[in-house]
């Protein structure tokens, strides 16, 4: 799996087999994800992959009551809001994912620094196959 | 000191001398072209000693997504047909939300490298032909990838910034309602904008309607009570209501620029540009802070730097309060206010029209209307009245003004840009 080129398309395909892959600087150790091509930090290219742990906490979200085509699909909309965040990870960087298993009806529930870990969520077949990352209560 | 905040000239000054806007709204019966010939009429008109539109070298134009909200893209020769401005160079610009202010942006460098003289920017965009459902399609093609996928919404993006806003310092919704109230209280003073009515009017209109239903007549205390109520402002992307947001809007807005040592033979009053400064951001995943746009940071130091200028000279300003909860972060990013405290200023009344440091006079976004390509060179016209002293009953009462800004963001922080306006 290493093979595969830093791109946002591996990353995908990193979440369809459910895991969460930043790039690591081979010169200065700086992570990212989702993965860079260069390093902010010393701009060096030499970027390899790096399996994220997968926990963290809450950092900021919403609850989206006025939702897009894709989500409506899924059954979500004005009477059946959803909860999607910002999550601070362990590793002291952050990632935008839903956030699953919180009462997005009562958004006030929700609360910032909540502990989440990781989660898949598989949606569509065959060529509308696609897989989101998503966080839940640890 | 971030990069690029070192002191950057202009090559030579360049000044406005004229700025028309359309009235901002939803127009069955006009589309971009008589919206635009609607805003360059004002501004032909507005040259105190007289502009021949052949003597306009070449323009810029912003436009976001026409292409997709009424399918037609390409919209530089369009304009220059419209404006009697063919065959001279017209090109359209794109930053999302901000498209009309990079329009200006390269306007400004045209003038100052001297490579023109006498130049046109503005902006237009056409977005009510489309359902609710599409323009908010449309919009969301400005957030970044990542927030996309995870389901993020244009206010949903602003919603989650709230979020880490009221955790941080301890603010709330009552906060953000300070905003729209003020917004709605500059409202009807604005003839050419999409609302015009104050809160308090919006409150009696609802009572009306549902008396003459026979339901339950809502017993308000005071606006806040009604803004909490979610039969009168129901969520979008908690915690952004209804009226937390701006609505869809068409329109269009133009002003004429030219070289410093030119400007007193069009007006006697010409605006001068005197700081510009541009960032980009890079979204909720990697931004330094989430109470801050990092692309406002990058662009107020540009343009502070350039100017000479600091925050404290700026004397009103108009922000880009696409949500309620832009307009806090703008006013602290800006250094209006310090940073978490910008919500107790404007608890204290500091942004309403009397206040200190009046905010959004036009009534923002949020009433004026945010027809988003042409918000940019919208936000100049209005800097451009009050400098002026011509903006009728919404005149900052009581105050000489020779200094205003405007911040203009596209996408979710992915543009920002900040410009200092000066009348000597
Ligand atoms: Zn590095």
């Amino acid at each position: 799996m290493e093979e595969r080129p830093i791109s946002d398309i591996s990353f995908r395909k990193f979440l369809a087999e459910e895991k969460l892959m930043g790039s690591k600087c081979g010169k200065c150790g700086k992570l990212y994800v989702p993965p860079r091509h260069f390093c902010y930090e010393c701009g060096s290219s030499q970027m390899e992959w790096h399996e994220m742990k997968g926990e963290g906490e809450l950092a900021a979200y919403t609850c989206i009551f006025v939702c897009p085509a894709f989500m409506a699909e899924e059954g979500y909309g004005r009477k059946n809001p959803y909860c999607t965040g910002v999550v601070a990870l362990s590793e002291g960087l952050r990632v935008v994912a839903r956030i699953e298993g919180v009462d997005a009806s009562k958004p006030e529930s929700i609360k910032i620094g909540m502990p989440l870990k990781v989660t898949f969520l598989h949606r569509g077949e065959g060529d509308k196959a696609k897989t989101y990352l998503a966080f839940k209560p640890a | 000191m971030m990069a690029g905040s070192s002191k950057r000239k202009l090559g030579r000054g360049v000044a406005i001398v004229g700025a028309g806007m359309s009235n901002f709204g939803m127009f069955p019966d006009k589309d971009s072209k008589d919206l635009f010939a609607e805003a360059f009429a004002e501004m032909l008109a507005s040259v105190d000693k007289g502009i021949d539109p052949a003597d306009i070298q070449a323009a810029w134009i912003g436009n976001f997504s026409n292409d997709f909200f009424v399918h037609q893209a390409h919209w530089g020769p369009i304009i220059a047909d419209v404006t009697g401005i063919v065959p001279r160079a017209v090109t359209r610009t794109e930053g999302a939300c901000a498209s009309s202010t990079l329009a200006m942006r390269d306007a400004l460098m045209a003038v100052a490298s001297g490579m023109y003289d006498i130049v046109l920017a503005g902006g237009v965009e056409e977005m009510s032909k489309c359902t609710t459902e599409e323009v908010t399609e449309g919009l969301a093609l400005a957030t970044s990838p990542y927030e996309g996928e995870a389901g993020y919404t244009f206010p949903g993006v602003f919603g989650a910034l709230a979020t880490a806003y009221f955790h941080k310092y301890g603010a709330g919704r009552e906060h953000l309602m300070n905003i729209t109230i003020k917004s709605h209280e500059n409202a009807p003073l604005n003839p050419k904008g999409q609302f015009k009515q104050t809160i308090r009017d919006l409150m009696e209109a609802k009572k009306a309607r549902m008396a003459k239903k026979g339901e339950p007549v809502p017993d308000w205390a005071d606006e806040k009570e009604a803004l909490f109520d979610p039969s009168f402002n129901p969520p979008v992307a908690w915690p952004m209501h209804l009226f937390d947001c701006c609505p869809i809007s068409d329109g269009a807005s133009c002003i004429l620029l030219v070289a410093e040592n030119l400007a007193k033979n069009f007006t006697d009053k010409p605006i001068y540009v005197v700081g510009f400064g541009q960032g980009s951001g890079r979204g909720l995943h990697a931004c330094p802070s989430l109470t801050s746009f990092e692309a406002n940071r990058q662009a107020a130091a540009e343009a502070y730097g350039m100017s000479g200028l600091k925050p404290k000279d700026v004397q009103f300003a108009e922000v880009h309060d696409c949500f309620s909860i832009a307009e806090l972060i703008h006013v602290e990013d800006l250094g209006f206010f310090p940073e978490g405290e910008g919500y107790k200023a404007i608890a204290e009344g500091e942004t309403r029209r009397e206040g200190r440091m009046p905010i959004n006079t036009s009534g923002g976004l949020k009433c004026k209307g945010h027809p988003v390509g042409a918000t940019g060179t919208a936000q100049m016209y209005e800097v451009w009245k009050q400098l002026r002293g011509e903006a009728g009953e919404r005149q900052i009462p009581g105050r000489d003004l020779y200094i205003g800004a405007t911040q203009n963001l596209g996408g979710t922080g992915g543009t920002c840009t900040f410009t200092i306006f000066e009348r000597r």
